[in-house]
Parts: C-alpha cells; sequence; structure tokens
C-alpha cells in the first residue's frame, strides 16, 4: 500500500517538475514580457547541447549544466539586444520572428552538428520501495523545479531589481522617468528567462533522446502551464502546474498516456474558458 | 525580305530542333522521384536513406546507367508531414514526370501517398521494413515484414524469456498493426500480452508506463515505440533499474539507439534484421568501404539506408529486363517470379504474389556494453504470409493492406 502511494506522489512530482521546468522561462519572458516565443524550445535545447558537449569535453554534469544555463542565458541577451526588442507589444510580429529563428536554429544545428549526439546516461543511483525501483536522478529533477521557482519569487518580488523589472513590464515610461535603465531590464529579464529554458535542457539532457528539435517535445507542456498560470506569473506557474500534473497524472494512472494528454488539454481548455484570467487572476480576486 | 524570313524561319526550325533533341536528351534520362525525412523529428533515420539512394545512382551512372540511360533523382524533403506527402507526390509524379517513385519512412506517410499512386501510372517502391500486408500492384516493398521479424523473433523470445509480453507502441498504424501481430503470434505460441500501451508520437516522459510494467511484471517487452523524442524510454528506463529483456522489429538497425544512448540503455534489446551495420560477411564490409568513403561522416549505416540502396539496384534490373520503365512491363517481369538481384546481405528476389521481398534475416541482441551479436541466422526468408492468405497480384489488384484481423474474402 505504501509503495502505491509512494509511486503515485512520485509521479506527480516527475510530472510537476516537467511542467514547471518546461514553462519557467517562458513564464518570464511570454507571462511578464509579453513576447510569444516561439524560439522556447531551442534556448532547451541549446542548453541540452552545451551540457552533453561539456560531459563529452571531460566536465562533470552539474558544471557543464551550469554551462548549458549560462550559454542559453547569454545567447538569450544577445537576441534580445538584436532582435526581440524592435517587437515590444508587437505580439504577430514576435510570433513570426522568434518562429523564424526558431527554424534557423534547428536547421542550422541540423546541417553543422548532425541529425542526432550520442547521450550521456542519467547519474547512477536508483532506490526501491515496495515493488517498484525508482531513478534518484528524477528526485534532483523535482528538487531543481521547486527550486527555480523560489528563486524566481525572491529575485523578482524580494530584490531592487526584481522591483525595477516588474516596473519597467507594467509601465516602461514611468519607469524610465524614476531613473530605471529599461533597456537593461529587458535585456537581463529575457536573459534569465533564456537561462531558465536552458536549465530545462540542461537537466533534462541525460535523460533524453538528443536531437535538434528536442525541444519542440516541451513547447506543448510549456505554453499550456504559462497560460493557465496567467499573467501573473509569480504567483500562477505552481498552481497551475501542480492542477496539470494532477488531472495528467491521475489520468495516465488510470487510462495510459493519450488519455492523459487529451486529458491535460481539455483541462487547459476548461480552465480558460471559465477563469479568462488563469490561477493567478483568480487567486489575485479571491485575496482581494 | 523574303530571304530574311526564310532565315528567321530555319533559325526557328533550328533552335525548334535543338530543344526537341534537347528534350530527348533529358528524356533519354531515366529520372527518380525520391521522398524522404531529412529534418525533423526522424530526420537521423531519413538521412541514411538519401545517402543509399545517391551511391547507388552514382555507382550506377558510374557503370554506365540503366539500358545505357543516366539516371537523375529529385529528392524532395516531407519533413515528416503527411500532407506534404502527398503534395511532393504529386508534383513529382504530375508535374516533374518522374519513371519511378520512390520512399516514405513511416506508414503513414506511405498510406498518404498512396492513393495518389493508384491514380497514375508511376511505379512507387516502399524502402522501409514495415507492418506488413500491403497488396497493392501499384507498389513493391523492399523492406522486410513481420513474418520475417515477428515470426522469428517472437517464438525466439518466448522460449528464451517466457511467455508474458508487455507491449510499448507508437500510436499510430505501423504501432497498432504490429501490435496485432504480436498478439497473434503471441497467441498461436500459448503467449500472453499482459499489458498494452500506446503513445502518442513526440511523448518523451515514460515515469508512469516504467511503473506500470513493474507492476506487471512481464517477461519480456516488445518495443515499438517510434521516433527520437519515445526513444527516451530505454534512458528513463534504465536509470529506473527496470531490466526487462525487450524485443523489436525496428531498434538498433533502424534508429541505431545503441548508438546514441550510452550504455546500459540498450542491454538486452533484441531484434530480427535484414541488414545491420554491424554484418561483416565479405559483400557487407565492401558496401560498408564504399559507404564511408563516399559519405565519411556517417554514424550508422541502418536497413533504411541499405533497402533504399537496394532498390535502385532492384529497379535497374527490373528496367533491364523489361526493356522499358513502364509499370506493366516492370509487372510482367515480377510476376515471372524471376525478379533477383545478388545484394550485399546475398541473393534476394521479389515475390510475385506480393510484390514484397525475400531477405536474408539474422536475430541480433545487445550486450551490456553496447555491442551487437548476430545470435540466430534463419537464413533467406521468403514474404509468404500475403500469398497465403490470398493475396495474388499475378491474378487481383486489390490495393489493400491486411492483417491477421483482416484478410481478404475468399
Amino acid at each position: 500500500m505504501f509503495a502505491e502511494i509512494f509511486s503515485i506522489v512520485f509521479q506527480f512530482a516527475d510530472v510537476f517538475a516537467f511542467l514547471v521546468l518546461s514553462a519557467a522561462g517562458l513564464a518570464i519572458i511570454f507571462g511578464m514580457m509579453g513576447i510569444i516565443n516561439l524560439a522556447h524550445g531551442e534556448f532547451i535545447t541549446c542548453g541540452a547541447y552545451v551540457t552533453v558537449i561539456g560531459v563529452q569535453h571531460g566536465l562533470p554534469l552539474p558544471l557543464a549544466q551550469a554551462l548549458g544555463v549560462l550559454t542559453a542565458g547569454l545567447i538569450g541577451v544577445v537576441l534580445e539586444r538584436t532582435i526581440i526588442h524592435r517587437l515590444y507589444n508587437r505580439p504577430l510580429d514576435s510570433i513570426l520572428a522568434t518562429w523564424g529563428i526558431s527554424l534557423i536554429i534547428t536547421q542550422g544545428m541540423l546541417v553543422t552538428m548532425g541529425s542526432s549526439m550520442t547521450g550521456v546516461g542519467t547519474p547512477e543511483g536508483s532506490f526501491q520501495v515496495g515493488e517498484y525501483t525508482f531513478s534518484t536522478y528524477r528526485l534532483v529533477l523535482f528538487a531543481a523545479a521547486v527550486m527555480a521557482m523560489i528563486a524566481i519569487y525572491v529575485l523578482f518580488m524580494r530584490t531592487r531589481y526584481g522591483v525595477q523589472a516588474r516596473a519597467t513590464m507594467q509601465n516602461p515610461q514611468v519607469a524610465r522617468a524614476l531613473g530605471v535603465r529599461t533597456p537593461r531590464i529587458y535585456a537581463s529579464s529575457f536573459g534569465i528567462g533564456a537561462a531558465l529554458a536552458g536549465l530545462c535542457g540542461a537537466l533534462y539532457a541525460p535523460t533524453m533522446t538528443l536531437i535538434p528539435t528536442m525541444g519542440i517535445t516541451f513547447i506543448v507542456e510549456a505554453f499550456v502551464t504559462v497560460v493557465v498560470g496567467g499573467s501573473n506569473v509569480l504567483i500562477g506557474t505552481v498552481p497551475a502546474a501542480m492542477v496539470l500534473g494532477v488531472i495528467r497524472t491521475s489520468l495516465n494512472a488510470w487510462q495510459g498516456q493519450i488519455i492523459g494528454q487529451i486529458g491535460m488539454l481539455i483541462a487547459v481548455i476548461l480552465v480558460i474558458r471559465v477563469l479568462p484570467e488563469g490561477m493567478s487572476g483568480w487567486l489575485l480576486r479571491r485575496k482581494s | 525580305m523574303r530571304l530574311s524570313i526564310l532565315k528567321n524561319c530555319l533559325g526557328a526550325l533550328a533552335a525548334l530542333a535543338m530543344l526537341s533533341a534537347a528534350s530527348v536528351a533529358a528524356k533519354d534520362k531515366i529520372s527518380i522521384g525520391l521522398l524522404e525525412d531529412v529534418s525533423g523529428d526522424i530526420a537521423l533515420m531519413g538521412a541514411p536513406k538519401l545517402n543509399g539512394t545517391m551511391l547507388a545512382v552514382e555507382e550506377i551512372n558510374k557503370a554506365g546507367g540503366i539500358m545505357g540511360r543516366q539516371v537523375e533523382v529529385t529528392h524532395l524533403d516531407p519533413q515528416m508531414d503527411n500532407a506534404r506527402y502527398q503534395e511532393f507526390a504529386r508534383r513529382l509524379i504530375k508535374r516533374d514526370k518522374v519513371d519511378v517513385l520512390i520512399g516514405g519512412i513511416t506508414s503513414a506517410s506511405r498510406e498518404a501517398i498512396r492513393p495518389i499512386v493508384n491514380r497514375s501510372d508511376t511505379f512507387y517502391f516502399y524502402t522501409n521494413q514495415y507492418e506488413g500486408g500491403v497488396c497493392d500492384g501499384d507498389m513493391v516493398s523492399t523492406g522486410a515484414v513481420p513474418e520475417q521479424q515477428f515470426s522469428t523473433l517472437i517464438p525466439w523470445m518466448v522460449e528464451k524469456f517466457g511467455k508474458n509480453v508487455y507491449i510499448i507502441a507508437a500510436d499510430y498504424n505501423f504501432g497498432q498493426l504490429s501490435a496485432v501481430w504480436t498478439r497473434s503470434i503471441l497467441g498461436k505460441l500459448g503467449g500472453n500480452v499482459i499489458g498494452e500501451e500506446f503513445i502518442p508520437l513526440g511523448v518523451s516522459q515514460f515515469g508512469q508506463t516504467i511503473q506500470n510494467i513493474q507492476k506487471a511484471k512481464p517477461d519480456w517487452l516488445m518495443m515499438l515505440n517510434v521516433g527520437a523524442a519515445q526513444d527516451s524510454f530505454f534512458e528513463q528506463a534504465a536509470a529506473a533499474k527496470l531490466n526487462v529483456p525487450m524485443g523489436s522489429s525496428i531498434k538498433i538497425m533502424l534508429g541505431f539507439e545503441h548508438k546514441r544512448f550510452s550504455p546500459p540503455a540498450l542491454t538486452n534489446m533484441h531484434a530480427v534484421a535484414n541488414w545491420f551495420e554491424e554484418i561483416n560477411t565479405p559483400a557487407a564490409e565492401d558496401f560498408k568501404k564504399r559507404w564511408h568513403a563516399k559519405f565519411p561522416d556517417e554514424k550508422y549505416i541502418n536497413d533504411m539506408g541499405y533497402n533504399a540502396y537496394v532498390t535502385v539496384y532492384m529497379y535497374k534490373m527490373l528496367v533491364e529486363k523489361a526493356q522499358s520503365t513502364k509499370k506493366a512491363a516492370l509487372r510482367k517481369v515480377i510476376a515471372t517470379g524471376d525478379a533477383c538481384i545478388d545484394a550485399p546481405e546475398g541473393r534476394i528476389c521479389i515475390d510475385p504474389k506480393s510484390q514484397h521481398t525475400s531477405h536474408h534475416m539474422r536475430l541480433i541482441s545487445v550486450d551490456g556494453a553496447h555491442k551487437v551479436h548476430v545470435t540466430k541466422d534463419f537464413g533467406l526468408i521468403k514474404p509468404y504470409w500475403l500469398g497465403e492468405v490470398g493475396c495474388d497480384l499475378t491474378k487481383h489488384d486489390p490495393k489493400e493492406q491486411y492483417d491477421p484481423n483482416h484478410l481478404p474474402k475468399k
């Protein structure tokens, strides 16, 4: 009995981690900054590839992962300064531009680095509960998801930078009048979002197939989590991932992956219909 | 004045003559229309298919072409999109008027373009191993089919590991029909399918599936998962110490998972194949040497790439015997039962009843260091199933796909 309950909790934690890590970067870039970033998956791929290349060159896995996060973040800053900063308040144009970037990156990687890469293998370690064995690394993923959420919350709610960033997103003119260097805030926020996407790729790299289009597997989960989370990503992402995680886990366990995926997407439609402002809008309304 | 008109007329005539000469020269070439996915989720399997065709065409052209005519290839990349497959098939057949259409990876893409082929006079070659059963006079299948892969693998797996099987399959026609085959063959051996999961394409997380398997405690797994995302199963199962033997009709020789994942993810995987890069007969070694000379960056020569290579030679043999590129003439050659070539795997023939190909089948097993061993040699196996259940393309052409649950009406 304990094994059954543990297994259910473990599966929920696993799905939750996948949703949160997929969505974290997009929550900032799309949720806060309003850029519908269709190149989100490519930042994830970037984090994964840099991690694997790092390990193949002898770096220990955690260091290679840090390098993956950093690289994705830096590429994010460069992209923001060269292309994205022209597209604020132009949502349709930003879709087209980021989609173009995504195509260029995936095809560029296919041409230069080949159609697949050899994986590095999941770090050793497993434990047994009842008749089930689990990979310890999946717990690392869950812990990382929780920590990423806490870090985002602290950064944007408890630091000076966070106040400036939120002010810039809400009213750039006034923020600028008060002396905030808004271009720098935009660039760094986009960079943080890209770095979080890179973190997702870096963490999942040892557990997945490495191909140039691997980021696409995260895209649907990322967007639905952010949309269900609603406009305030700092409050919305975690409850969104929890709700979707519970629905998906129970349907997966009950009827398999097909129904799990269909059920999750139906839930998304229902949430948007009933709560157009997402989870965060609903939570804020209840508070006030 | 008159003279100049005459001159102009003559000039125009000469130009016309040259033009038609040029078009004769262009027609003189034999054109192959090729549809292979070299970008997208299955690019890693499609790229060797393109390379295999190009290698064969280059060799044939150097040796004087087909009936003295050079061969040219028009390749389009449908990117695993079935709508694009249909659009490109129409374009190659109607606009480019290719002599023969080759290609397609997934069974979904094959079934998407088969109706278009049926409405044309173009012969179509499908070069992949697949779930079998297509009885269509407009198509030749050069890959392996279930009687060559499942009827050999499943009895061996049952004898070696046991009767309780868990099936994991991609949720589209290939996965569904291959699961039907597994059930049918297992049933005759007294085995049971104790669990069955169909996975949507693109799913990459298998935590729940792994636990379902641990709960069901099967003797072995039938792995019919497709695409790069679903291959993540192997890494995640190994990390969770699942340690259950696996059988498959598409792993190792096709997606070279043992090269893409680090050990021990593919340990104890067994498959039956007509080609895998580790074959070391002299003919195979010679073929591999030529391939790697032309494509030094190729990670693995998979069975799809090999079949694509062999298919061009198969076509050459048919055209030269028929002295024509017309479909009817080529089918007459196949109907004689003497449509064979010496391929790197050995001598293989097209079966007149089903227009499928005989193959030399070997059972391969992957060890803990991801080395591939030949565990059993089945020798040459004919594609007998369609003929046995009543498909005879020399007599009638139903253009249907059959499976153990859907047999031709007698």
